[in-house]
């Protein structure tokens, strides 16, 4: 179990720490931030065995949060909780940055002692939490001996994340769902790996307990109901099903009802939250195609050209396009000719960077760059890291589309129509690289 | 100096540099550099020539970025271009660059070393400053290579400025140190001798540097030093303060150079020259007598010159070690010292001191200081100070106040540190040992010792108490006493039970007549301890009751009991299972008599140097510790605790060592008693299943005759020796057979293994192999004593006739055999017909000095080349009809000498080679056998009869074979069997 977490800046002063258990001496914080902060190679791993003890970080911003323990822990389980615990300070104050944690040092001291017990992990909903750790003085927080009663039961009763009698006016529902396309392609267009990673992220404003019931275009629930379903014609079905690879849940929803019927049905916690995550590597949308053309002239001059070409309905549009082409680490001058956009070689980065607005579908627009080289001692050949590129767009590059998404409330009078529901669908592009 | 001009600020490079320093994180600093390093490139490869000033401040910051730790792969031609550059600054910042960033490129290496030598050849001094400390900072081999012949002679040269003399010496020596085949002073010796007398004190500094290197090497070729260093110094210690001026630090004229000049004397004997010499004595009371002045100054740097220069002049006194007045005074200066305030001066006065005190001249004066110095043991606050003066305090130490300094040494181990604890331990175990006038106070002390710091006792000091208990009769009746009375604490360390085990099962006897402590309060006493030990103390233990049953007989059954509990013979360690098993069945099966024999009283342990000692050299020098140390170590250790835990074992193991394991001998060997005393075989009192008694044979006056024809030799391993020569057994070797070789020979007819020969020196085993016409025979010599044998020879010959019956290979043998060791040989026989006598094997060997030599017969005979035959009893009358002839049969009729029991009557047959046939002899108490002989010339059939007479216990043996002289000799070689 977990034996202690410390929270450091980027100096590796230490901002919070909270040793859970007495297997961790004190020695164990500056241990992490000697091996791991002040490393002299950069450590990438997120775990680091330091003496017999492990060290678990992830790193936000400038900030390390780091899980320590002696014992042989489920890493996963580690990592989630500080996932966890980065949300619940992002829904607490923000941006996790060293002033606030500096300014919101007993409140974290106050979450650290509720979510985490003697290291083992305890309820950690954003929701939940909220309801009897607040951040107004000790003078609001005069509750009744019913509401205290209520957050007990409510916290350890089973429907641990969402509290009762919560009444809204307009009930209205919030769904997007997020995805990052990565992918890796050759020089001469071939995919080497493309893989999507998506998020259903939802925030539902619903009065009561109500019961929500999603549906999503996955492949093996359409099939079973194309052999099973009487009206559906193949052809009227044209709208494509999804091979979804792997997925989670956010606790909410009901595995075992997932497992029988394969259906998504829950009661959803108040406000945001991320219902489920999924990833899909068949039939992906590449929304851009990056055509790179490298010529070395000589020994001091490289000639580079690329095309971009964006492959979506002409009646969309592309936004933050960003296309970074590194150069070479001799690079003297660069000179750079782009028919869209701007283009700029950023020394500091090594790399020419193209940044486009915007850009509808089935377009196309081309750079072409001369890189002047200074000559090196070294005979060391110049790596030819991939091109990278970022953009954003309005669709879901999976593919997946929402079919329904029902609510259920029978003790209060509202219906499945009488709720406002959005939807909204955002591609974004994680490591999307072609090699050059 | 050329004049700072004015923009050498380089104010790009300060806000590179504060920049660099303002970034928050590592990735800001990445990126920060990388724009530096686009923007020095672009700068680098603009068309524009830049100009000297931008040249330098790029260079300059590639020179920062590199030493942040990234790579720089370019700019080294920028930083060359520099060095052609008119101003200083330029040039020196290209030099540092080039001396930092050594580019292995050849053309680069080139032009640099192009620039180096015309800077050097330049008449500017600055110019050839930055050169020569080029040449030094890079130090290359390839820098030595272009310059070691050019530097001696800036060196050297006239007209060369002081400021390039002395970066030219420092040059030199780093040269030298690098590569030291390149630098070839030959020539200039003298000349940089002389540079001693130099007028510029800097240049004389940088040179002594060089000189006392160099003289390290070849001190002959710098003798010459030693009268101008003497000179030298004696004219800067009776320089007034203001003389030297610049050289005056702090009121102490020239202090480094005194300091070297002290160092360099060090280098060599006293001068022998009177007035040279006495000069410098004259210096070095004048250094001493300044000490006494009070400070000039007091400021910290002005007493720490000065006490430089003594202390270097105190350790050449020491290194010279001959002026009794000096060491005298020096050892009274270090004794002020010893209560100085300043803990750095405490601490080198007491490390002067320990070599102070190794002294003839100054060991009574060290001595006087011991309150001090154990003063300083108990008060002084700093662990490394404290250290020195245990160190000091081991080192005054002798016959006279041995007593109080290893008392106080024991009283400051209650509470001396951790680090330090295990090195006093030895010191005072060495100390007691060597300066022991009783060993009652010896054995006190050590006792004490374990009590005190029991953790840090290493095994080497109580095996080495009770090498001396075992060694001094005097004090084995006090020392058992002590243990028995430290036993009685509560709570005991473990060494402290090793040695109560060790030291009364040995002499518990002795102290066994008081009832307080009767052998079995003892016993009670011991085993008390037992459940709280570890395994090898239990094992000691278990050995240690072994012994009181001899000791004790009454207690006997006590001891049993506790052996045969389930605890011991039941142990999950195999050791004590084994040990607790083996010990119950010897106490229960063996007599009194084997019991003492078995048990008896360890003998006393060769004296050799104590492993202690050998301990502390390897605390102390952690970089020496020699492998023999190491070995020495083990094998004490191995010896005392297989010696004393298996002292029972191995007299059993050495009296039938049958098996010829080499670990069995070994243990038996080691502590087997000195070959020249008496041998108390205690292996005669048990059953030597390998002597069968039998009568000598007379006939070995036979072998003895020497061999007057020498028939062609078939021998393939002495081609060289001629035909006439007769056989080196003979010629060279006047000794005879043993006269038991002839029974060792029979004990061997119906046998393969055994042991051939045993005498106190030697044992030599016998495993042999045969198939068809050939044979093996592997010999094992073990050396039975502890000293080694020398020119170990072993020759096999086949006398007489033999050799053309018989082709014998011996392999050569190892010529040195290690006390206690077991060689191996091998031995290839081949026969070629039938024979009947056997070969002769030679053995040479040096035991201590005197010539050991013995012959044996090798147990090869007719019958071991048998190949059984099964016959029918239809057919094997049939054939024994048909070997009718009279010669073909010989008969002997014959007494018994042994019981006539039918199963080893059967089992000698069977050993012999031939097929045992059932049911053939009409007479079921009749033996019939049949074979046949292979040689290599021919076959021989042999069938033979034995009847043997029960009532007149007599045998009747019948051989018949095709040929002759097989049967005569088979029925020789059967008659002694039975």
């Amino acid at each position: 179990m977990i034996g202690g977490l410390f929270i450091y800046n980027h100096k590796g002063e230490v901002l919070i720490s909270r040793v859970y258990r007495d297997d961790i001496g004190r020695n164990a914080v500056d241990a992490f931030r000697v091996n791991v902060i002040h490393a002299r190679q950069q450590v990438r791993s997120p775990v680091t065995n330091i003496a017999r003890t492990s060290f678990f970080h992830v790193k936000r911003s400038n900030i390390w949060l780091a899980a320590v323990t002696k014992q042989n822990v489920n890493a996963a389980m580690v990592f989630e909780f500080l996932y966890k615990m980065c949300d619940v300070m992002t829904a607490y104050f923000g941006k996790i940055s060293e002033e606030n944690i500096k300014n919101n040092f007993v409140l974290i001291y106050e979450l650290l002692d509720e979510i985490l017990d003697f290291g083992y992990p305890q309820n950690s909903e954003t929701g939940a939490l909220k309801t009897f750790i607040t951040q107004q003085g000790i003078k609001g927080q005069h509750q009744t001996k019913e509401e205290q009663s209520q957050i007990t039961s409510q916290v350890t009763g089973q429907i641990g994340w969402r509290r009762e009698g919560i009444k809204y006016r307009r009930n209205e529902l919030f769904l997007d769902v997020l995805e990052s396309v990565n992918l890796l392609m050759s020089p001469q267009g071939q995919v080497l790996s493309a893989h999507v990673s998506g998020r259903v992220v939802m925030k539902s404003y619903l009065s009561g307990m109500p019961e929500c019931k999603f549906g999503m275009n996955d492949k093996i629930v359409i099939d079973k109901q194309g052999k099973g379903g009487t009206t559906d014609e193949p052809g009227k079905s044209g709208k494509q099903s999804i091979a979804i690879d792997d997925c989670t849940f956010h606790q909410c929803v009901r595995l075992s009802k997932f497992d029988s019927e394969r259906s998504i049905s829950f009661i959803p916690p108040d406000g945001e939250y991320e219902l489920m995550r999924y990833r899909t590597t068949k039939d992906i949308i590449l929304p851009f195609r990056v055509i790179p053309l490298v010529r070395e002239v000589g020994r001091t001059k490289l000639e580079v050209k690329v095309v971009i070409k964006s492959n979506f309905k002409p009646s969309l549009l592309a936004q933050k396009i960003e296309v970074r082409i590194p150069t070479p680490l001799n690079t003297s001058g660069v000179q750079v000719i782009c028919m869209k956009g701007k283009a700029k070689y950023k020394a500091s980065e090594n790399a020419i960077v193209w940044k486009i607005k915007r850009m509808a579908g089935m377009k196309e627009s081309q750079i072409s760059a001369e890189i002047e080289l200074l000559p090196t001692n070294d005979k060391k050949k110049w790596a030819r890291p991939p091109i990278s590129m970022k953009f954003q767009v309005p669709f879901a590059p999976s593919g997946l589309k929402v079919r329904y998404l029902k609510v259920f409330e029978s003790k209060l009078n509202y219906s499945d129509h009488d709720v406002i529901k959005w939807v909204r669908y955002i591609g974004r592009s994680g490591i999307y690289e072609t090699r050059c | 100096m050329p004049a700072v001009s004015k923009g050498d600020g380089m104010r790009g490079l300060a806000v590179f540099i504060s920049d660099i320093r303002n970034c928050k994180s590592k990735e800001a600093e990445i990126k920060r550099i990388n724009k530096e390093l686009a923007n020095i490139r672009s700068k680098f490869k603009g068309d524009k020539a830049l100009d000297g000033y931008s040249k330098k401040k790029y260079v300059c910051k590639l020179l920062f970025i590199f030493l942040l730790g990234h790579d720089i792969d370019f700019g080294h031609m920028e930083a060359v271009n520099l060095l052609s550059s008119n101003k200083y600054t330029e040039k020196q910042i290209g030099y540092l660059f080039i001396s930092v960033l050594v580019n292995s490129n050849s053309e680069l290496i080139r032009l640099i070393n192009n620039a180096i030598k015309n800077d050097l050849s330049s008449r500017n001094p600055t110019f050839m400053c930055l050169a020569l400390h080029c040449i030094a900072n890079v130090g290359s081999r390839e820098m030595a290579e272009a310059f070691a012949g050019e530097i001696p002679r800036i060196l050297v040269a006239g007209d060369t400025m002081d400021s390039v003399k002395q970066s030219a010496a420092l040059c030199l020596l780093r040269l030298y140190k690098t590569s030291p085949d390149l630098v070839l002073m030959g020539e200039w010796t003298s000349r940089v001798v002389h540079l001693l007398n130099d007028q510029h004190m800097g240049v004389v500094t940088a040179a002594i540097s060089l000189i006392t290197c160099l003289s390290q090497k070849n001190p002959d070729e710098f003798k010459t030093c030693v009268s101008l260093a003497v000179s030298r110094l004696s004219r800067i210690v009776s320089s007034a303060s203001t003389d030297l001026q610049d050289y005056t630090y702090y009121f102490v004229p020239a202090p480094w150079l005194s300091c070297k000049l002290l160092r360099l004397l060090q280098c060599y004997p006293p001068p022998e020259d009177g007035a040279v010499k006495g000069r410098l004595v004259e210096c070095l009371e004048t250094i001493l007598n300044k000490a006494q002045e009070p400070p000039k100054s007091k400021k910290v740097q002005h007493s720490n010159a000065k006490n430089a220069i003594l202390f270097e002049a105190i350790s050449l006194i020491i290194h010279y070690d001959s002026e009794p007045n000096l060491l005298v005074r020096a050892c009274n200066q270090l004794g002020q010292f010893l209560q100085h305030r300043e803990t750095n001066l405490r601490y080198l006065a007491l490390e002067s001191m320990c070599t102070l005190a190794s002294s003839e001249f100054s060991h009574e004066a060290v001595k006087t200081h011991i309150e001090t110095v154990i003063n300083a043991l108990k008060t002084e606050r700093d662990v490394s100070v404290r250290q020195r003066a245990a160190d000091l305090l081991y080192a005054m130490c002798d016959r006279s106040n041995a007593k109080q300094i290893v008392a106080e040494m024991l009283s400051y181990l209650e509470t001396a540190d951790y680090s330090i604890r295990e090195e006093m331990v030895l010191k005072v175990a060495i100390l007691a040992e060597k300066y022991a006038v009783d060993y009652s106070w010896y054995v006190d002390t050590i006792l004490n010792l374990i009590r005190i710091a029991g953790d840090y006792v290493s095994e080497e000091v109580w095996y080495r108490v009770i090498q001396i208990v075992i060694n001094r009769d005097d004090v084995q009746g006090y020392a058992a006493k002590t243990v028995f009375e430290a036993l009685q604490a509560p709570a005991c360390h473990e060494n402290m039970v090793k040695v109560g085990g060790y030291i009364l099962g040995e002499f518990g006897n002795l102290i066994a007549g008081d009832p307080r402590s009767s052998p079995l309060v003892q016993f009670n006493l011991l085993h008390s301890k037992f459940h709280l030990c570890s395994v090898p103390t239990r094992a000691l233990l278990l050995s240690a009751y072994i012994k009181f049953i001899n000791l004790f007989p009454e207690t006997k059954s006590t001891i049993q009991e506790v052996l045969r509990s389930d605890s011991q013979i039941r142990n999950s360690d195999v050791e004590l299972q084994q040990r607790a098993v083996e010990y119950l069945k010897l106490s229960s099966i063996a007599s009194t008599d084997v019991l003492a024999t078995v048990l008896e009283e360890m003998p006393p342990f060769p004296e050799r140097e104590s492993s202690i000692l050998a301990k502390l050299k390897k605390k102390k020098g952690p970089g020496a510790v020699s492998v023999n140390e190491l070995e020495e170590g083990k094998r004490e250790g191995g010896e005392l605790n297989g010696g004393g835990e298996r002292g029972d074992n191995s007299a059993i193991a050495a009296s039938n060592a049958s098996t010829p394991s080499p670990s069995a001998d070994l243990l038996g060997l080691r502590t087997g008693p000195p070959v020249t005393a008496a041998a108390p075989s205690a292996g005669s009192l048990l059953v030597d299943v390998f002597s069968e008694a039998g009568v000598n044979d007379d006939g070995f006056l036979r072998d003895l005759e020497p061999p007057t024809e020498s028939s062609d030799s078939l021998l393939a391993e002495g081609p060289g020796d001629s035909d006439s020569a007769p056989p080196s057994v003979v010629s060279e070797d006047p000794a005879t057979p043993l006269p038991e070789s002839n029974e060792l020979l029979n004990k061997f007819v119906c046998k393969n293994n055994g042991v051939l020969f045993e005498n106190q020196l030697l044992q030599i085993g016998i495993k042999s192999e045969y198939r068809q016409n050939l044979g093996r025979m592997y010999l094992f010599y073990g050396n039975k004593t502890s000293v080694q044998f020398i020119t170990f020879t072993t020759t096999v010959t086949c006398p007489g006739e033999l050799q053309s019956q018989l082709n014998v290979q011996a392999k050569p043998v190892e010529p040195l055999i290690e006390g206690g060791a077991q060689v191996q040989q091998v031995i290839n026989i081949e026969c070629l017909t039938d024979f009947s006598d056997a070969p002769l094997l030679n053995i040479k060997f040096r035991y201590g000095g005197a010539l050991q030599n013995l012959t044996l017969k090798l147990p090869v005979t007719i019958n071991k080349f048998f190949q059984p035959t099964e016959m029918a009893s239809h057919d094997f009358f049939q054939r024994w009809k048909q070997l009718s002839l009279p010669q073909q049969e010989a008969q002997k009729i014959f007494k018994a000498n042994h019981a006539m029991d039918t199963e080893v009557l059967k089992a000698k047959l069977l050993g012999l080679g031939m097929a045992l046939l059932e049911n053939v002899d009409p007479n079921p108490e009749n033996f019939v056998c049949a074979g046949v002989i292979q040689t290599k010339a021919q076959q021989v059939g042999s069938l033979l009869r034995l009847e043997p007479n029960a009532q007149a216990q007599m045998y009747r043996l019948t051989v018949r074979s095709s040929k002759d002289t097989v049967s005569k000799r088979l029925c020789e070689l059967l008659a002694e069997q039975f």
